[in-house]
């Protein structure tokens, strides 16, 4: 395989992330006092190697083999989740989540991450036989229930924010293979319903809105009346529901809406990383000088709020850049999943950029306070083995249908 | 049309691009008012006025016995700690401090080593402060701007030096515990449990503490936190409930001889929970509490008496005479004998085995008895056949069998293991493979030898003889542990009679005197040889006979015999069954036999003591 088979944009875009990541991952571990993220980067560089190796591996494998791959890697996704159900365990701020597999009380890794492409994988290999758009509730059935066991195993485990991203993944494969905007809303309904339940008002508003959206759209009239019920028994149950959540997910909750109700535990978290961000200003404080960062104010510096530490050192201009690099890998991916010669590497790759797109907004979002706390990695900076795999794996099937894209006659741009 | 024709393809991946674009936008829009416009507000609050949090700690869970008597509490006190913004301007402060609280160069720089640690959470300098320590350091608050005073729940022990080895005692966290993994969560300055219950359940006494936030503007001067919402309350942590009895804990206390070395246990046979456990000497847990004395302290810590040690669970002992039920219940469970059983040779005052004559506690002998009359009138000729017949390998696997190789399970910390050959490959090791004959198992089957047992380990073998079935609970003050049961293993019949014979020694056997009129106790005396003194003294009984409710045991170092500790014991039990009023109404004339095991025969010439003795805990020295 001759280098200029390779696409540029995407290496190039990926490259300049990934060193950027390890740079700020390096600068997370200086603190004053020491602290379990000083030597961190060097395991990083380590990972990031793996993934590399990783997505040079999957970059020889041809889409038909992965395709005929598929239903295995699918089924070995969902075992190792089960199992981890079973033999989990939690890990440092998270110890109470069973997320991890070990073997012999060693901690090898996290099998939701790599469950996201064996959903991505099996998502594919069921749109890229449909001959019409899935433009009924019934013919959606079949994705829903693909994405909706892994959504249910990890949120058993319990990481509500690794959940979410499934069901980002399965919207965004949704809308690629054609399924009706409004479709896809009344799909959601549920959960907004769920959302809007915490104040009557807003849950009778969109009670009224709902209807309208199915007298609009005129879907089947058992579909319809389901989802209507649908949502009704949400917002009945949403009490109940928010009873059964552990009291730090209730926290994160509450703490979203209100950051100051619960200053010391997760509204800590968001304030810190607020004053961390807004003092970097308009160019930073210097690489390695953020002080909130040194003094270790900022609460999981390495893993979930690593932006932070970017928006502090780097400020305002490092954000822009980096959030400019994001939009650029973003926008390749789009490219090729929509020059793919075939419809499964088209699926796949567009279903990469959605779980991506999810991550990146859910936790950059998060460290500034508009998003949940959920505790879900950034791309390229947080640090984390499985994910940084998962995310180079993707990389590298981008790759391979950017390589077949090309040979069969896209020409570049 | 197919979803996967061109057109629609790009239509979608046009409205995706502009999707993307609209969420990074709107992010970098909310970027841009937090760092651009909002910068100089949050620069401000993260360089001038930097935001600490300073820790309001959690008042430690009550322990209180069964009834509700409390015996571990808190009292309120204050304590005095310094905000600083480097370790220089922590040195200064503590300078002008310093003549007001009394401190040393030494504590400066321990202090600034603790301040580098943990530099945004105040330094406590001053802990359990007086109020006039207090009154005038607020006289003097201008001078120093770090200062925070604030209240800190103080451990109070109600009962003092009667509950210490059962309750321990807390102290401040070090700076080496804090780096390890079981203090991971805790704050610097905290207490945590250092001995007895407060140590074993430390993690749900503690409590969470809470916190209060501050802003420390550019003089260092400390002004409450704008903006961040009120405190978080701490909270406290959960009340302990115990088994103990706290009236009885306290009699157990105050009859124990105070002179006198040795430890008291009382526990209920048929759950396994603990009425009381007295170790004596004991010691005030209400001096470790705030600043202790160093003199006080490092007395009890160097004294011979070693009162820190907890004689309960700590010390071990040899079992002597109580260990003759062990090898009675062997006996019975392999069917090598029955309560009315007699051996070959009676006893006429020793027993000649090969060449060496191993002696009975009683000179002239007690003549041709059965295995009951043996235990009543604890017959060494007896057991040494008894122990003969079974065998030294069976000895070895039954007590293992029974738990004598293992620490009883009690929530307490620090429990010590109890020594016990494991098999005749420890002969061999010791001796050499040819080195030893089956001679050791005589000094075994009266409990002596290489045996050496604590006291909640017997007290535990007792309580499956007292248990109505058989099986002994894990022996327990917080009735949540779940251990598994041991059962003797002998019949319903077998453990009447062997109770039968237990009572007979109180009634008219080697405790007779210290019987308790309208209560039948059943219980066994022992005298343990001590090389290093005056021999220790064992009883371990329990009442009613019929049904047990309650065992008791009791070892007193340098007591000389068995018998001594008898009447202690009945009387304690005496007060649990018929109340405050019976116990002192009992009068004792202690004119008794003394059982006291001979002096155990040098198998060889190098056999040595020493496995024993070296084992025998601190307390015998």
């Amino acid at each position: 395989m001759r280098a200029p088979e390779l696409d540029k944009p995407l290496l190039g875009t990926c490259g300049a992330l990934a060193l950027i990541g390890l740079a700020v991952l390096y600068s997370a571990g200086q603190t004053d006092v020491r602290t379990v993220a000083a030597d961190i980067w060097e395991r990083q560089a380590l990972w990031l190697l793996i993934g590399g190796i990783g997505a040079v591996l999957v970059y020889r494998i041809s889409p038909q083999l992965l395709e005929w791959a598929t239903p295995g890697i699918y089924a070995l996704g969902l075992l190792l989740l089960v199992a981890t159900l079973f033999f989990g365990t939690g890990a440092g701020t998270a110890a109470g989540n069973k997320s991890w597999i070990s073997v012999f009380g060693v901690r090898v890794g996290q099998p939701a991450e790599l469950a996201k492409l064996a959903t991505i994988l099996m998502l594919a290999r069921h749109t890229e036989g449909l001959r019409d758009p899935p433009n009924t509730l019934r013919a959606l059935f079949p994705a829903c229930v693909i994405a909706g066991i892994p959504t249910v195993l990890v949120a058993l485990q319990p990481d509500l924010g690794s959940a979410l991203v499934f069901i980002g993944i399965l919207f965004a494969v949704l809308f690629w293979v054609g399924t009706s905007p409004w479709l896809l809303l009344l799909l959601a309904s549920p959960i907004i319903s769920l959302l809007m339940a915490f104040s009557t008002p807003s849950w009778g508003i969109w009670i009224l809105l709902l209807t309208a959206v199915l007298i609009w759209v005129r879907p089947f009239v058992f579909e319809a009346v389901m989802i209507w019920l649908a949502n009704v028994l949400m917002g009945v149950v949403a009490l109940e529901l928010w009873r059964r959540l552990a009291p730090y997910q209730q926290n994160r909750l509450t703490s979203f809406l209100n950051p100051e109700s619960d200053p010391r535990a997760t509204g800590w978290h968001v304030i810190q990383s607020k004053v961390a961000i807004g003092s970097g200003g308009l160019l930073g404080k210097g690489f390695t000088e953020g002080t909130q960062k040194r003094l270790a104010f900022l609460p999981a510096q390495h893993t979930d709020f690593v932006y932070s530490v970017v928006g502090e050192e780097f400020g305002f201009l490092g954000v822009v850049v980096t959030l400019a690099l994001f939009a650029g890998l973003l926008m390749v991916l789009i490219r090729i999943a929509r020059r793919a010669t075939d419809p499964f590497s088209c699926v796949v790759v567009f279903g990469v950029m959605g779980m991506i797109f999810t991550h990146i907004v859910e936790n950059i979002g998060m460290t500034i306070g508009i998003m949940p706390i959920t505790g879900i990695p950034l791309p390229f900076f947080s640090y984390g083995g499985s994910f940084m795999l998962t995310v180079c794996m993707g990389i590298g099937m981008a790759l391979r249908a950017a390589r077949e894209g090309r040979l069969a006659g896209y020409s570049e741009l | 049309m197919s979803w996967h024709h061109p057109y629609s393809i790009a239509r979608r991946a046009a409205v995706t691009s502009r999707v993307v674009w609209l969420f990074l936008g709107l992010l970098a829009v909310v970027f841009f008012r937090v760092q651009v416009i909002g910068s100089s507000r949050y620069r401000l609050q993260s360089e001038e006025n930097r935001l600490r949090p300073i820790p309001i700690p959690a008042a430690r869970g009550l322990v209180t016995d069964r009834n509700g008597v409390v015996l571990a509490e808190n009292v309120p006190g204050y304590s005095v700690g310094l905000i600083a913004s480097s370790g220089d301007s922590l040195r200064a402060m503590l300078r002008r401090i310093a003549p007001v609280v009394g401190l040393d160069s030494s504590t400066f720089d321990m202090l600034v080593r603790r301040f580098r640690r943990r530099p945004y959470e105040p330094v406590v300098i001053a802990r359990d402060a007086p109020f006039s320590l207090v009154s005038s350091l607020e006289e003097r608050r201008m001078r120093i701007p770090g200062l925070v005073i604030q209240a800190e729940p103080k451990r109070r022990y109600p009962l003092g030096p009667s509950t210490a080895h059962v309750v321990g005692y807390v102290n401040e966290v070090t700076e080496r515990e804090l780096s390890s993994a079981k203090f991971a969560s805790v704050r610097a300055g905290a207490l945590v449990g250092r001995d007895g219950l407060e140590r074993q359940y430390d993690d749900e006494l503690r409590g969470e503490d809470g916190v209060r936030f501050v802003e420390v503007d550019a003089l260092g001067h400390t002004v409450p936190a704008a903006g961040v919402g009120s405190q978080l309350e701490p909270r406290q942590g959960a009340t302990l409930r115990t088994s103990l009895d706290a009236p009885l804990q306290q009699f157990v206390a105050s009859s124990f001889p105070a002179n006198m070395r040795g430890a008291v246990m009382a526990m209920d046979p048929r759950t396994g929970e603990l009425l009381a456990l007295y170790s004596s000497p004991s010691y005030d847990p209400n001096l470790f509490i705030g600043g202790a004395d160093p003199k006080v302290l490092n007395e009890l810590f160097t004294s011979d008496a070693h009162p820190l040690l907890d004689r309960a669970i700590q010390a071990r002992y040899p079992p002597a005479s109580p260990w003759k039920l062990v090898m009675a219940a062997m006996a019975i469970k392999r069917g090598v004998a029955n309560l009315n059983t007699h051996m070959p040779t009676p006893c006429r005052g020793g027993l000649q085995y090969y060449n060496r004559y191993f002696h009975c506690w009683k000179a002239d002998g007690h003549g041709d008895i059965s295995l009951a009359e043996a235990i009543k009138v604890s017959c060494d000729v007896y057991f040494y056949q008894l122990g003969l017949k079974l065998g030294l390998s069976n000895v070895l696997e039954d007590a293992t069998e029974m738990g004598f190789r293992q620490r009883s399970g009690i929530d307490l910390p620090a429990e010590a293991w109890p020594a016990f050959p494991p098999s005749t490959a420890y002969y061999d090791r010791l001796y050499g493979r040819r080195g030893w004959t089956q001679a050791v198992v005589l000094n075994l089957a009266i409990g002596q030898g290489e045996n050496a047992q604590t006291l909640v380990n017997m007290m535990r073998f007792y309580s499956m003889l007292a248990n109505e079935s058989g099986v002994a609970p894990t022996p327990t003050l917080v009735a949540n542990t779940s251990g598994a049961l041991r059962s003797l293993g002998v019949s319903d019949t077998a453990l009447a009679g062997l109770r039968e014979a237990l009572l007979a020694v109180v009634e008219q056997g080697t405790a007779a005197g210290s019987r308790v009129a309208g209560l039948k106790i059943g219980g066994k005396t022992g005298t343990a040889q001590n090389p290093h003194g005056p021999d220790h003294g064992w009883f371990i009984g329990f009442a009613p006979v019929d049904s047990p409710k309650v065992v008791v045991g009791g070892i007193m170092e340098f007591a000389r015999h068995g018998t001594a500790v008898a009447p202690l014991v009945t009387r304690i039990i005496s007060y649990y069954l018929l109340g405050p009023g019976a116990a002192r109404a009992t009068d004792y004339q202690l004119i008794l036999p003394d059982d006291s095991a001979p002096p155990p025969q040098l198998i060889l010439p190098d056999t040595s003591s020493a496995p024993i003795t070296a084992n025998a805990g601190p307390g015998t020295r």
